[in-house]
């Protein structure tokens, strides 16, 4: 039996936000080492490195959407959805879900708030406790938030397994006894298990094999279709994200450079950087192919470049690229592009 | 403390010879990897792919000696440049890791030390293996980082890992495998959390290796198209075996064994946009009881009573060899 599901589709433009991002700054400064430190006491002035990991993002997701986030590796993504999933506040800037600042809730509606948000962690090493059997990483928060009956829980735990692409027989096991792929699957059970409405995949399936890859996006999408799950998205497989978001949004160096309908993005993008990114796309008909290394020099958040971020490697860069930092407008509806091109024509 | 040199010059510079590794749980034996044969000639990049769960990253950890208890390396032989590995001591093994055979880990923390500085790291990685001065150590980590783009270097170099983000963590372990000019790299899953440009920058750095100092590769990874696009060769593993391997094109545009095409077929971009994947039907079997026969018995579409017989590893066509008894032969040779 072969369900047909339909293609992504538009969400109506009315639907109100589930998650919307307004002005969001996040800036991580070093804390100075001792020498420094000591060094500043006398006087001496030591510079404080400070990394613009996200630099004034506006964004907002509506109801059942799946929105994905793409760009250049550090340029802020993983922050970006830390803070959407509230596990991390803004330096500057507001997070609101369902138009409530996530900063004014407290107690009880916080917990609930967080718990409505799930995030799947790009590390599948690191973010899973070592000390705890599988069982109880995927059963617990479950049990303590009241989903599952104590007598249920063996049962709720293997369908959870299994909904993964698990077998519930390896659940008395720890982490370490997993492979790469295996730990991934047990961090995306663990997500389903507290039955979010709004899911914050990063990289969730980069390790695991194309079939098994298959497999959960099959049941990111029926979930969607099933329990109108919101989703943002992360990766680095373009592939993946064409395959299954209704909406693409493209990050260069902290910020939003290009966001529109996958479609369009995919079809004809508008940003030189997007443009950049997606020729480099390998293909698995091409063959033997020489790899090129990246032209023009890959900028720091450290000390991001004036103007428009991407003028140092944009082949297009004007003398205004330098000076003026361009603002992401409207190009078409629902296309928004930050790039000083838009303006010629 | 050099390998003798047994091997002729142009000998291959990895053979793996019917290795396996077991581990042997509470639960029973799990045979994680079982009856792996290989080999990866001088300069040459063997793409290592498989389902999650199958054995590839025990494999590079058996080649290069880290298994732990309670695994142990049950079987077969790892030949580098003609040398059984198993007879060297664990001084010389622990001299030729990072030296000549470096492995990038899934994990790069593997590879790093969360409490220390990253120059602390390197360096110390440097002056391990090469007698420089401390400033000549710092510049050639300096220059490593640069080479896997990483911008800013000089301030990066005296950041801790957790100030990364999961790319660049993933960018400072390929930079210190790289220090060395190693001849064997086990490159596990390297660039997964890494956009297609930087992506590019690494594979491009990897075929300089290969190209100028005759560095050996084995890319292990979940991207078809990166195999495609790098590597000779190509080995596929499922259920703890090699089932098939073969040149790389070949393999890719008219696979032999059932499994190699549902993973193939599986690609997102070999799948209308939206619409259902295509995925193997069935779960992965536990490796910890594996029924007799072939493992891919009971998802495959071309299964037959003669499966339940252990498949042998046979040379179907000239280069190509398949563990199964009813290969796509046909198809293959039309292709
Ligand atoms: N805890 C931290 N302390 C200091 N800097 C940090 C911290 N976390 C992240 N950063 C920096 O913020 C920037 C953005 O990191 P982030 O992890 O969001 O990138 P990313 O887009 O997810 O990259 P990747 O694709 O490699 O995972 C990077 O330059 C990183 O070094
Ligand atoms: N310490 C251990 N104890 C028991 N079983 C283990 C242990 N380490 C690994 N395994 C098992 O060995 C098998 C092979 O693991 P391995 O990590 O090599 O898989 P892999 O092919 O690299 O998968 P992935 O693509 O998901 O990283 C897995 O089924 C795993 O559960
Ligand atoms: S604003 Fe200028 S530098 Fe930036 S992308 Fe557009 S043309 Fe290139
Ligand atoms: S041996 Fe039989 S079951 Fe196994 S892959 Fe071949 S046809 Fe399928
Ligand atoms: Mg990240
Ligand atoms: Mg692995």
């Amino acid at each position: 039996m072969s369900e047909v599901m339909d293609p992504p589709h538009a969400v109506a433009a009315t639907t109100p936000p589930i998650v919307e991002i307004r002005g969001v700054y996040k800036r991580f400064s070093r804390s100075l080492d001792f020498a420094a430190k000591l060094a500043r006491r006398l006087g001496v002035t030591v510079r404080e490195d400070v990394v613009h990991a996200v630099d004034g993002v506006d964004l907002s997701i509506r109801r059942g959407e799946v929105v994905g986030l793409v760009g250049e590796s550090g340029c802020g993504k993983s922050t970006l959805g830390r803070m959407v999933a509230g596990i991390m506040p803004p330096t500057e800037g507001s997070i609101l879900s369902h138009g409530r600042d996530l900063r004014s809730l407290s107690g009880v509606e916080a917990r609930r708030t967080k718990l409505r948000t799930q995030m799947i962690f790009q590390d599948p090493y690191a973010s899973l406790n070592p000390r705890l059997k599988v069982e109880d990483i995927v059963g617990e928060a479950p049990l303590v938030h009241g989903l599952v009956r104590r007598e249920d829980f063996a049962g709720y735990v293997d369908e959870q397994f299994r909904r993964a692409g698990l077998d519930p027989g390896l659940k008395k096991r720890y982490p370490h006894q997993f492979s790469g792929g295996q730990r991934q699957r047990i961090g995306i059970a663990r997500a389903l298990a507290v039955q979010p409405e709004f899911l914050v995949c990063d990289e969730a399936v980069a390790a695991l094999d194309v079939s098994i890859q298959a497999q959960i996006l099959n049941l990111f999408m029926k979930l969607r279709q099933e329990l109108d799950l919101t989703y943002l998205f992360i990766s680095h497989d373009l592939g993946v994200v064409e395959h299954l978001s209704d909406r693409v949004v493209i990050m260069y160096l902290g910020r939003v450079v290009e966001e529109a309908p996958a479609e369009d993005v995919f079809r004809s993008a508008n940003h030189p950087y997007t443009q950049a990114l997606l020729s480099e796309v390998p293909r698995i008909d091409t063959r033997k192919r020489a790899f090129a290394g990246v032209k023009g020099e890959i900028p720091s958040p450290l000390a991001p470049p004036s103007g428009c971020h991407f003028h140092p490697r944009c082949p297009h860069a004007m003398e205004r690229c330098r000076i003026e930092r361009p603002a992401l407008r409207e190009i078409a509806p629902g296309r928004r592009s930050a790039c000083h091109l838009n303006d010629a024509a | 403390m050099s390998l003798p040199a047994v091997a002729a010059p142009g000998g291959p510079t990895l053979e793996v010879r019917n290795l396996r590794t077991h581990f042997f749980t509470r639960a029973g034996v799990v045979k994680a990897v079982d009856d792996v044969s290989f080999t990866v000639e001088r300069g040459k990049v063997m793409g290592l792919v498989g389902e999650s769960g199958s054995g590839k990253t025990v494999t590079g950890f058996s080649i290069i000696g880290l298994v732990d208890p309670p695994g142990r390396i049950t079987g077969g032989q790892v030949l580098f440049q003609g040398t059984d590995l198993a007879s060297l001591s664990e001084a010389e093994m622990r001299n030729l890791r990072g030296n000549r055979i470096a492995m990038i880990f899934q994990d790069p923390m593997m590879t790093l030390n969360p409490v220390l500085r990253i120059d602390t790291q390197m360096i110390e990685t440097v002056q391990a293996h090469a007698r420089v001065s401390r400033e000549e150590a710092r510049q050639r980590a300096r220059d490593a980082l640069g080479q896997v783009g990483i911008p800013s270097p000089d301030e990066r170099l005296r950041a801790y890992p957790h100030q990364f983000s999961g790319g660049m963590r993933q960018r400072v372990a390929i930079a210190i495998a790289l220090l060395h000019k190693p001849e064997l790299i086990i490159a596990d899953e390297p660039t997964t959390a890494l956009d297609v440009t930087i992506q590019g920058q690494i594979l491009a750095e990897a075929q300089k290796l290969c190209a100028q100092f005759g560095t050996a590769l084995i890319w292990i990874t979940h991207d078809l198209s990166v195999v495609a696009g790098l590597a000779d060769d190509i080995a596929v593993m499922y259920a703890g075996k090699v089932v098939e391997s073969g040149e790389v094109g070949a393999v890719l545009d008219a696979p032999l064994h059932p499994y190699t095409a549902g993973l193939i077929g599986s690609v997102p971009s070999r799948n209308r946009r939206g619409a259902p994947l295509s995925q193997i039907p069935g779960m992965t079997p536990s490796l910890l009881n594996l029924p007799a026969g072939c493992a891919f018995r009971a998802r495959c579409p071309r299964a037959e009573s003669r499966c339940a017989e252990p498949p042998p590893f046979a040379e179907y066509l000239p280069g190509r060899h398949a563990r199964c008894i009813h290969p796509y032969i046909e198809e293959a040779v039309r292709a």
